[in-house]
């Protein structure tokens, strides 16, 4: 038990942390390191509602850039179709997306293993295919944010990027909190039984439909929240920007490379892979396309290869390799007792 | 009162019949074993008792209520928890963790789930590997783990698959030590084992199954006895001449 709190602690002061950022100057209100620094926290999030049921749950999903998209198309509509605040939108996002995500994965949760992977696939071209012609949502022309009145109200900020920053922080929070809260609870115990074996979940008395079913739908749910932050930072929003495989794979990719089903895992993968988009892009984006694609695949090859529980693997080893020094040598003197 | 009762419950796959319209009843309290030579459709009965397994014809009833057909979680809840003969382990997760899986199904919250699990993991010995991953353990403590785990989920009736496979003579005895001790806190148990030996000292009643037919059914001193028991567990040729070499007499 003092463990878990002491591990509670680094992450709150992690948070604290990176509530003071703004104030060093180096990540100053429009750096660029601010943009990288939200996309980070954004990624962490996206990653962690996607490793809810990909990394606990089992059920590796590449259908998240659907719900994401959702979210996105949420508020964006709010704010452009009806000229309201975000909020409503959000949530109504929110709860489409947990909608949409039990519909699909009750008849995709009777495949298994890739089978199910596969069929998210297909599901991520159908809505990217509705969307790119449904008149309503804006079709393939997107939907373009008008300049509202800044502030936490329509969720805009346009002079700095602080406001931003602190949303996605907060964002950041909700997300790893409910995680965090889960992992300890009897639904995340649950979840992970009928991950490492369906059939003794059961026998357990474990509903293993039921469970794999609220996971999918909370995580929809928090991919879409993200996607709502994505567009009001974006100010952008269309089908291929949100719905598209190459958003999945990142929703997969980030959680993968930082390690499933671990908490540390997505913010590991996303404070990685994320600066090394951004910064690659920047520098070499000029090169022509997909340099940082080069990049990316290459230290995931690596990383795949040499750990495959991903970075928070690596961490561990580490972790343990250090620990073990102190108490070797706390063996070795006589004072170890005080 | 019969805890479990299994009415002519008959499993066919394909051609194949594994279990031929059984019938017994276990009784509130006590010890059955559900015993026979391999392939004798034992863990066919039980994957159909568990609902793993749907059956082909036949209805099983469960403290009164049918189970037939009922999904495998819908019964564990009722109250009838089973071991796996081929161990299955919740790999990545800690023994702890596995029996807290276990000990969530009844319990109100998370600090009784884990009193519930930590007295399990006692009770089974395994509380030196309480924080190892369940994946990396060795055939014996893994068995125990099976057991400890669905002892957690405060079952009414325990059902083990050959727990007792396997294990040396030492274990074997601790093993037994600790299903009567189960036994003895109000459990009911339906044990299929392999062994004969095994179950024999501790059954109140012994059910015998040869080719998916119940043979058998009875006190385990007039089972050892039958003769088509002895048969079914050494061959027909073995039986006559047991048969012969007991009216010389059993001084021997």
């Amino acid at each position: 038990m003092n463990a878990l709190k002491r591990k509670d602690l680094f992450w709150l002061a992690l948070v604290a942390l990176a509530a003071l950022l703004p104030a060093v100057s180096a990540v100053s209100a429009n750096s660029f390191s601010m943009h990288v620094l939200i996309l980070i926290l954004l990624y962490a999030s996206m990653s962690q509602a996607w490793n809810i049921i990909g990394g606990y749950g089992g059920q590796v999903s590449f259908g998240h850039s659907v719900f994401f998209g959702i979210g996105a198309y949420g508020a964006g509509m709010a704010v452009v179709t009806y000229g309201l605040s975000p909020w409503p939108g959000i949530l109504i996002g929110m709860l489409a997306a947990a909608v949409v995500a039990v519909l699909i994965s009750y008849p995709c949760f009777k495949l298994s293993g890739h089978y199910f992977a596969i069929a998210t696939f297909a599901i991520v071209e159908i809505f990217n295919r509705v969307f790119l012609v449904w008149y309503w949502v804006g079709g393939a022309l997107g939907l373009d944010y008008p300049i509202v009145e800044e502030g936490l109200k329509n969720l805009m900020w346009y002079d700095t990027k602080t406001g931003y920053f602190y949303c996605a922080l907060a964002l950041f929070v909700l997300v790893f909190g409910i995680v965090r809260f889960l992992e300890g609870h009897r639904f995340g115990y649950q979840l992970r039984a009928v991950r490492e074996g369906q059939e003794t979940a059961e026998s357990l008395g474990v509903n293993s439909t039921a469970i794999k079913l609220a996971a999918m739908a909370l995580s929809a749910a928090l991919a879409a929240l993200c996607g709502a932050f994505f567009v009001q930072y974006n100010l952008r929003v269309d089908p291929p920007m949100v719905m598209s495989l190459d958003m999945s794979m990142k929703f997969v990719l980030v959680t993968i490379l930082g390690g499933a089903g671990t908490l540390a895992g997505p913010l590991l993968g996303a404070a990685v892979l994320i600066p090394l988009q951004e910064y690659t892009r920047a520098l070499w984006g000029g090169l022509g396309g997909g340099v940082d694609l080069i990049i990316f695949g290459l230290l995931i090859i690596i990383i795949v290869v040499k750990q495959p529980a991903g970075i928070s693997g690596i961490v561990r080893d580490i972790a343990k390799r250090i620990g073990r020094r102190p108490t070797a040598a706390k063996g070795g003197t006589s004072y170890g007792a005080a | 009162m019969a805890l479990l009762e299994i009415r002519d419950v008959t499993k066919k796959f394909g051609e194949l019949v594994a279990n031929d319209r059984v019938s017994f009843t276990v009784d509130t309290g006590a010890i059955v074993g559900l015993i026979g030579p391999n392939g004798a459709g034992k863990t066919t009965l039980f994957n159909c008792i568990s609902g793993l397994l749907k059956t082909s014809s036949g209805r099983i009833f469960f403290d009164g209520i049918e189970i037939t057909g009922l999904p495998s979680y819908r019964i564990a809840r009722m109250g009838a928890v089973r071991t796996f003969q081929v161990v299955r382990p919740l790999k990545d997760m800690t023994v702890f963790d596995n029996v807290l899986v276990g000990a969530f199904l009844h319990a109100t919250g998370g600090t009784q789930a884990r009193e519930t699990a930590e007295t399990c993991i006692g009770m089974c010995n395994l509380t030196e590997y309480a924080d190892k991953p369940a994946g990396d353990l060795p055939i014996g403590i893994k068995k125990r783990l099976e057991l400890a785990r669905a002892l957690a989920a405060r079952p009414k009736l325990l059902m083990l698959d050959e727990v007792m496979a396997g294990l040396t003579s030492t274990e074997v005895k601790t093993a037994l030590e600790l299903i009567r001790r189960i036994r003895d806190n109000g459990v009911t148990l339906l044990i299929v084992e392999h062994i004969m030996e095994a179950i024999m000292p501790i059954a109140d009643k012994v059910v015998v199954l040869d080719g998916g037919i119940m043979i058998a059914e009875g006190p385990p001193d007039q089972i050892s006895s039958d003769e088509r028991v002895i048969s079914a567990y050494l061959g027909a040729k073995f039986s006559r001449r047991l048969q012969a070499g007991r009216k010389e007499g059993t001084h021997a």
